[in-house]
């Protein structure tokens, strides 16, 4: 069964916790700016949405890139970047209709969540469940796919 | 079914790998007219910049990737297509025949009608043979004039500069990439070029190209002369149709399609760079040479070629360049739309731009420069024409807050 984050913006109490874990997984530093994960704040910190890439069926990104720099792990779902064949033409990051492949100006890649290889380190992170890391079926993931073929190229019902 | 697709670009790999998945017992036969393995013109510029190898810029990497999909890549160049028959016709006399037919022949570099524009040592950059000769002149210190900052010409200025050339950029139009960008962000990506050593010369044309003692001597209107060793050409491209001209396959620019890619003759589409077909905001016929819009338009062709009717809602222009580390985007509708709204926030000290571009409260076009994260909630928006409500009037009060708006809005289900 393949698994996916589940993500319960209600119990988000924006502790950044996440963003420390995925930027300290990645980069090797605590630095919430390279995180792959993110925390958008609303009405001052009152309310908060953790937001990642959902690894979509249609997975814009891939399809855009000119190098297949971009491959889904057959066994996470997720799709990857190999960086050795990445070019940086960042084509990637305006194809992707959710915004969840981004630039990385010091490395010269893109980076997105790869869901750390099938332990995603800001779900374990998370104190409070708002990230967890659960089988496909539960995650509501069907409301997200639901989502993500709105901005097909589908007519829309 | 036979499927032959012609044209060895994005468009018609993505269309023959599409092929092959959704009629796995079809024929698939894509007729390519250059030497090398399929690759992305995209990838050009890395390669100009010694960031790869060649085989850096191939769209596939995986060993005889072709072969095992059971996909045919036939050497030739097509010299006409005959629809009745059902059979092209390529230049080295050999004849194939055809259930469908893909047009994916992609688009190919033009020049301004000026004295002396064919001379030994001017260029284009438009494939992995031009990019060698390039590579080849372009030494550091070398005078390099780049003729058109459009946005292939400014792709080509970064990897110019990367070789550590003498760097002079041309422009007709009042600014960089006109056709991306507005004055204000053309402005900011000119001055930020000009601080990192390139010359720009705006509102500049060449009228004419001689050969000098040591090189190329070009004359610029008002009477100005730039020397160069190499000058390199971006001044446009259009699409590859003439091999279509007693076809019946209707053209205008590029070959006019429908909402299915279908062109006029019956089993004929085309897609990709080559193609004119619906623009997605406001339904008129467009070529959008951009590597997004070959590999929807391939995709979708195939499934329609293969029996799968789908519709396609149209392409919808997008680009993102890196000018000397200032990364600028543009997506759909960025000049406005008729009895649409905009606003605008520009901090030049900080060589940071956005623009957003509504009808009603939904957005249609957006410009932005310095910004790297997020960046293709714009094409969400755009795309899926969702509804802003109260925070299009908090957006006119500061656009930089578009991700909350977009995140709000869809409740952070991406
Ligand atoms: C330097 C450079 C940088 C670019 N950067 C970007 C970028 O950053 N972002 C972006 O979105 N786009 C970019 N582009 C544009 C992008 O490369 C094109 O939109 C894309 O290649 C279009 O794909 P295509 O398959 O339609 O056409 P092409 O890639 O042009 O492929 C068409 C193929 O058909 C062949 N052909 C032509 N006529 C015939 C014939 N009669 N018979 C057989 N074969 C034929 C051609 O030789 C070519 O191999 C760039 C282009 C260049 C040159
Ligand atoms: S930035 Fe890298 S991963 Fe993204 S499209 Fe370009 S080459 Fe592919």
């Amino acid at each position: 069964m393949q698994k996916s984050l589940l993500i319960d913006p209600d119990k988000c109490t924006s502790c950044l916790q996440c963003e420390m874990a995925c930027s300290f997984e990645h980069e090797g530093a605590f630095n919430p700016a390279k995180s792959r994960i993110k925390i958008f704040e609303f009405e001052h910190g009152r309310r908060a949405i953790p937001y990642t890439c959902t690894q979509c069926a249609e997975a814009w990104c891939l399809h855009a890139c000119p190098v297949e720099a971009l491959v889904r792990n057959q066994a996470t779902g997720a799709v990857e970047v190999k960086e050795d064949v990445c070019v940086g033409c960042k084509v990637c990051t305006i194809a992707c209709p959710f915004g969840t492949i981004n630039y990385n100006q010091s490395t010269g890649k893109v980076a997105k969540c790869d869901l750390c290889g099938g332990d995603p380190q800001c779900a374990a992170a998370c104190p409070t469940g708002a990230i967890t890391y659960v089988d496909s079926d539960w995650t509501g993931y069907e409301r997200m796919k639901q989502w993500a073929v709105k901005t097909d190229n589908r007519p829309q019902a | 079914m036979n499927y032959v697709i012609l044209g060895a670009g994005p468009a018609g790999v993505i269309a023959a790998e599409t092929l092959r998945r959704t009629d796995p017992n079809g024929s698939v036969t894509i007729v390519g007219d250059e030497r090398e393995a399929p690759y992305s013109r995209m990838a050009i510029p890395y390669l100009l910049a010694d960031n790869i190898k060649p085989a850096g810029t191939h769209l596939r990497h995986g060993a005889g990737h072709y072969d095992k999909l059971g996909i045919t890549l036939r050497p030739g160049r097509a010299a006409r297509i005959d629809g009745a028959a059902k059979s092209v016709t390529l230049e080295d006399g050999g004849k194939i025949s055809f259930d469908k037919l893909l047009i994916a022949t992609g688009s190919r570099p033009t020049r301004p009608p000026i004295p002396g524009i064919d001379l030994a040592g001017i260029e284009s950059c438009w494939t992995l043979k031009d990019a060698a000769a390039i590579a080849a002149r372009a030494k550091p210190g070398g005078r390099v004039v780049l003729m058109g900052a459009g946005f292939i010409g400014c792709i080509i200025l970064e990897a110019l500069h990367a070789r550590k050339v003498d760097l002079t950029v041309v422009e007709m139009a009042d600014r960089m990439v006109a056709r991306m960008m507005d004055k204000t962000g053309g402005d900011m990506i000119g001055r930020w070029c000009e601080r990192q050593g390139v010359k720009v010369m705006t509102s500049t044309r060449v009228t004419a190209i001689e050969k000098s003692k040591n090189g190329l001597r070009l004359a610029l209107d008002g009477g100005r002369h730039l020397e160069a060793d190499l000058v390199v050409c971006a001044t446009g491209v259009a699409p590859n149709v003439r091999f279509l001209e007693a076809s019946g396959v209707k053209t205008e620019f590029g070959v006019l399609v429908d909402h299915h890619l279908a062109s006029s003759v019956a089993n004929v589409y085309a897609a990709g760079d080559v193609a004119q077909g619906p623009e997605m905001i406001t339904g008129k016929t467009e070529v959008h040479a951009i590597q997004p819009t070959a590999s929807e338009h391939g995709r979708i062709a195939a499934l329609n070629m293969a029996g799968q009717p789908t519709h396609y809602r149209g392409s919808l222009s997008m680009n993102v360049l890196n000018t000397l580390g200032l990364v600028s985007s543009s997506f759909g509708q960025w000049q406005g739309v008729p009895g649409g709204t905009m606003v605008e926030k520009a901090d030049p000290d900080h060589s940071r731009y956005l623009r957003l571009c509504f009808r009603d409260d939904v957005v249609v076009g957006a410009l932005a420069l310095g910004l790297t994260q997020h960046v293709g909630v714009l094409r969400g928006l755009v795309q899926t024409g969702i509804r802003l409500g109260p925070w299009k009037q908090r957006l006119m009060g500061d656009p930089n807050l578009v991700m909350h708006a977009y995140l709000d809005r869809t409740k952070g289900l991406a």
